[in-house]
């Protein structure tokens, strides 16, 4: 199993590093929100503070939303996606080697959003970068978990651009509340016990989300 | 008029119940598939003989991708019996898999990975031994060895389908499942494929092809059927077969049979 992932993780990161269609996307999107904002609000003000981080997440949520699109649009295409299905390899290996792709990816592109974002509006992370990091990394996971299934049905669509949001945000919805509210405790200098109160939400719904895709993802690549 | 059946199986027409044979590699038997009130392919049975060669023809719609889908275990069935070389498709998927190549009209290659590469890929899918020497083995019968390390996207169609080719054999597989493999390929690539797949077929591989392409079918055939509406309505060797003839035949038996269902 572990050589089958490694194969495919290979090859997709060799695949994005030539294209780059996936992180180009998320990073422009990413990059045009945080400028668009920063020259929103006047210098200084308050407000920005508190809309902080519904702007951030919402962004991150939708730039991953875009290069998820991307991960299995360009298994389809070719048939590419057929191709791996009829190697001796459990399906699950494809499920594992895509949420990892697609958690990779949208974690480097938010790594490199959010110090832009710390500075354009002036946010006080320097008390706790670690619980941050930590909401911001079992988030990201929440996302890549159910966006990598729902990816994987939405392709199959003809809508498949507008699929994937309309499934993704009913699931997500838990996940992203929890995610403003850890990150507004993080930016609010709020103690560890109340970021944690959120984040262990996010690693509940994780966990649960993670075994449900895990389990469905043969009968959805396969009809 | 040819000969016509109900309920045929390929190696035992008449029947309709497929007879064990030691060195059957497909055993079909009662195979269905609906999608919601559609059916696709409605109890049909058939065997293939090691190293036969058995092409089905049919119109669009007839079923033959789906076929060729649940054979390579990517479809489970509606219902039925499927074996492979002796292995359940219900069971033992991995062991089939194992076992059978796919060349279809489209190549499962990516565009941004070099020939070797795409090949490398694979080979690490099926955790082949010594991949490196197999890899360029292939892609010098392919003919493709001076381009190993060119991006897939700077190759034509038929370069495509022959390094398709050698991604499909790379796991020596004793059986292949060719779905319109003459897609998309202009006349000199389609002779070249001919070539490649009457080649095949002399190693005394098993090949099951599903085509439009009449003639090349036939000539390439030891044995042909033709799939309509989800049914086999004919079958027979193709050393029994007016070659001149069968265009005609195959209307007739389409026709007909479009007619009745």
């Amino acid at each position: 199993m572990i050589r089958s992932v490694t194969a495919i993780l290979i090859k997709d990161f060799v695949s994005e590093l030539r294209g780059k269609e996936m992180l180009l996307s998320m990073l422009v999107f990413s990059l045009m929100v945080a400028v668009i904002f920063n020259f929103s609000f006047p210098p200084g003000s308050e407000f920005i503070q508190e809309a902080a981080p519904g702007i951030i997440w919402m962004t991150f949520i939708f730039a991953g939303l875009l290069g998820m699109n991307r991960s299995f649009v360009y298994e389809v295409d070719k048939g590419c996606l057929q191709g791996i299905m009829l190697a001796p390899i459990d399906r699950a290996v494809i499920y594992i080697s895509k949420l990892i792709v697609n958690f990779v990816f949208i974690l480097l592109v938010e790594l490199i959003a959010l110090p832009l974002f710390v500075v354009f509006f002036k946010l006080d992370i320097l008390g706790s970068p670690g619980y941050l990091l930590l909401v911001v990394l079992v988030s990201t996971l929440g996302f890549a978990v159910i966006g990598t299934l729902f990816s994987a049905i939405a392709v199959n669509t003809r809508t498949r651009e507008v699929m994937l949001p309309i499934l993704h945000f009913p699931v997500a919805i838990p996940i992203i509340i929890c995610a403003v509210q850890a990150t507004a405790a993080v930016f609010q200098g709020q103690e560890w016990a109340v970021v944690w109160g959120w984040t262990k939400i996010i690693v509940a719904f994780d966990v649960i989300l993670f075994i449900v895709a895990f389990l469905t993802f043969e009968y959805v690549i396969e009809e | 008029m040819e000969q016509i059946c109900k309920q045929p199986t390929v190696a035992e027409p008449a029947s309709g119940v497929v007879q064990a044979e030691p060195d059957s590699v497909i055993q079909v038997s009662g195979l269905t598939k609906a999608f919601g009130h559609h059916h696709a392919l409605r109890q049909i049975s058939f065997e293939v003989r090691r190293g036969e060669f058995l092409t089905i023809f049919g119109p669009n719609g007839a079923g033959k991708t789906t076929l060729i889908r649940i054979l390579s275990t990517m479809t489970p069935p509606s219902g039925g019996d499927v074996s492979i070389d002796g292995f359940s498709l219900a069971d033992d998927a991995n062991k089939i898999r194992n076992r059978l190549g796919v060349i279809a009209h489209q190549t499962y290659l990516y565009e941004t990975l070099t020939a070797a590469e795409n090949l490398r890929f694979y080979g690490r899918l099926y955790d082949l031994p010594d991949l490196n020497n197999r890899i360029e083995k292939l892609l010098a019968e392919v003919g493709l060895r001076a381009r190993q390390n060119d991006l897939v996207r700077t190759f034509s169609r038929g370069m495509q389908q022959r390094l398709s080719i050698a991604r499909a054999l790379l796991h020596d597989p004793s059986l292949l499942l060719l779905d319109e493999p003459y897609t998309g390929l202009d006349q000199h690539a389609s002779e070249m494929l001919s070539g490649w797949l009457a080649r095949l077929r002399d190693n005394a591989r098993t090949i099951l092809m599903v085509t439009h392409d009449l003639e090349r079918g036939l000539d390439l055939a030891d044995r042909v059927a033709i799939l309509v509406k989800g049914k086999i309505v004919f079958s027979k060797a193709s050393s029994d077969i007016d070659k001149s003839k069968f265009q005609k035949t195959y209307y007739e038996f389409v026709e007909q049979n479009t007619r009745h269902t």
